[in-house]
């Protein structure tokens, strides 16, 4: 059994909006949400920029009552539940009565690393030997399935909820983990995203490995420069994003608005052989990747027409693009348009996948390619590969077809995924 | 401390874990946090530590066990206190 997928509602909590019409407006502008964040500068990261969602307090109660926030202390459950939400509501669906769950429909919400804030809480009530004091939500606000589990009780959910974790290509799995479950017959609806905490306790390990830029706390708005011989590191980030992805039928029966259908998408591992490592990709394993989601989406290298790109801003960058091309077999000006979205979002880890696929997925609706803003100086390395006109700086009006998005994480593990323009009339 | 001042303060402790659909004209010293309040039970360990805090009180394993109405909660923190039968 093998059925169609379609994306139907989208979320996003992003550093530059946490609402679609914002978000969309945002990356269409090109609005940074890269700032320079006080508490950074007070502790000494060499880093003091990053992106961080904005949520006023009214926002919040929108999404939580009193009771859930007493001793709410969670960063990524804040932004993972208000994205998924968002992406419910945004499908038109309804939360099912009281009595009884949605069986059909399913969540799996990713994250790399939960509650940090709320963690730390109870580690300092721990060490203090306050153990008692930790308190009824310590739990709930840490363990990985912090968010679907939260989402599974506010939507009713009956199906699977759960949560995926691969790095910074978490994400883009569960879109794909969401896709495989639909396929198969064993949900109408899954509920696909992920989210990542924001602050200092979760961005400290990167700041330390120096793979973060230190050149650019005057000017947040630069510090993120995916494809430029200037880049410098990926500038952190967290946030969430999700889709609420269902079968043709089910979207046709109830005439639900289609943002794009799922065609196919591959995830895979370079093993830490060949160049792969817990912190490099092993181009094979890439290029695998990329070629298995063609092969599942069933569609050809030529006809992808638009890359959404890992593309972090650091020196593997030149070696992306390179994948990419022997992926496709295209180079100069046969290589499709490819973006990257870190430079206005910064590097949501965990969350990344999410925010960039609706970003991506964004670009339909507008007919646009979203330029890359901060990458005037191409990298020299990534001019022998591709055509400069293929890695536009500004928009280009340009209605895409074939979307491939791709996200690759700490482990070696690559995700790949392919979207395509939904044509209502087109069966 | 009387028993009207500790039964004011415990429901200021108690309201904010209240169901929407509970308000708290629906709290009487006979009910039932749980069955009647409607109260998730992961919270009683939350009002227990509010209420340690609002009395400077320590509450044992054993006084959770016994705690299940207001009225339970009232007598409780009386003990603790030393004010049983002053009021």
């Amino acid at each position: 059994m093998s059925r169609r997928v379609v994306v139907t509602g989208m979320g996003i909590c992003a550093p530059n909006g946490c609402d679609l019409d914002r978000f969309g407006q945002a990356m269409s502008l090109g609005v940074s949400g890269i700032r320079r964040l006080p508490e950074l500068e007070r502790l000494g990261f060499r880093c003091q920029v990053a992106g961080q969602p904005e949520l006023s307090e009214d926002i919040i109660n929108q999404y939580f009552n009193k009771v859930e926030l007493k001793s709410f202390n969670s960063t990524g459950l804040t932004y993972g539940v208000i994205a998924g939400m968002q992406a419910w509501h945004d499908a038109g669906l309804e939360v099912p009565s009281p009595e009884a769950p949605d069986w059909d429909s399913g969540i799996v919400f990713g994250t790399g690393v939960l509650g940090s804030d709320k963690f730390r809480e109870s580690i300092l009530l721990v060490d203090q030997g306050q153990v008692r004091r930790v308190g009824s939500s310590a739990v709930s606000q840490t363990m990985a399935s912090g968010i679907s589990a939260f989402l599974g009780g506010k939507l009713g959910c009956g199906n699977q909820v759960t949560a995926n974790s691969s790095a910074c290509s978490t994400g883009t799995e569960a879109v794909l983990m969401g896709l495989e479950r639909i396929r198969q017959g064993g949900a109408e609806r899954m509920l696909a995203g992920s989210a990542s905490d924001c602050g200092p306790y979760v961005w400290s390990g990167f700041d330390s490995m120096r793979i973060v830029p230190s050149g650019f706390n005057e000017h947040p708005e630069k510090a993120s420069r995916p494809l430029s011989a200037s880049a410098a590191g990926f500038v952190p980030s967290g946030g969430a994003g999700a889709l609420l992805l269902e079968s043709l039928e089910s979207a046709r029966s109830r005439k639900a608005r289609i943002y794009a259908e799922v065609l196919g998408g591959s995830a895979n591992s370079g093993g830490h052989r060949n160049g792969g490592s817990m912190t490099a990709a092993n181009s094979e394993g890439v290029q695998r990747c990329i070629r298995g989601a063609l092969a599942d989406a069933g569609i050809e290298p030529g006809q992808v027409d638009l890359i959404n790109g890992h593309l972090t801003a650091t020196a593997a960058d030149p070696a992306e693009i390179r994948n990419w091309t022997e992926a496709l077999g295209r180079q100069g000006r046969e290589f499709p348009y490819i973006n990257s979205f870190k430079d206005v979002l910064g590097h949501g880890l965990a969350a990344s996948g999410s925010m960039e696929i609706v970003a991506a997925l964004l670009q339909f609706g507008v007919n646009l390619v979203f330029g890359n803003r901060n990458a005037e100086d191409l990298h020299p390395e990534i001019l022998k590969l591709v055509d400069p006109s293929r890695v536009p700086g500004q928009n280009v009006d340009y209605a895409p077809q074939y979307l491939a998005k791709a996200s690759f994480g700490f482990g070696d593990v690559n995700a790949c995924i392919i979207f395509k323009r939904f044509n209502p009339e087109a069966l | 401390m009387k028993r009207e001042t500790i039964y004011e303060a415990l429901l200021k402790i108690i309201s904010p874990y209240l169901p929407e659909d509970v308000g708290e004209a629906a709290i009487s010293p006979g009910s039932d946090l749980i069955r009647d309040l409607n109260i998730n039970s992961s919270h009683l360990v939350d009002i227990i530590l509010d209420v340690e805090d609002h009395f400077n009180i320590m509450l044992e394993d054993q006084d959770m066990e016994a705690l299940k109405t207001v009225e339970d909660a009232l007598g409780i923190i009386e003990v603790k206190l030393g004010t049983t039968g002053n009021s």
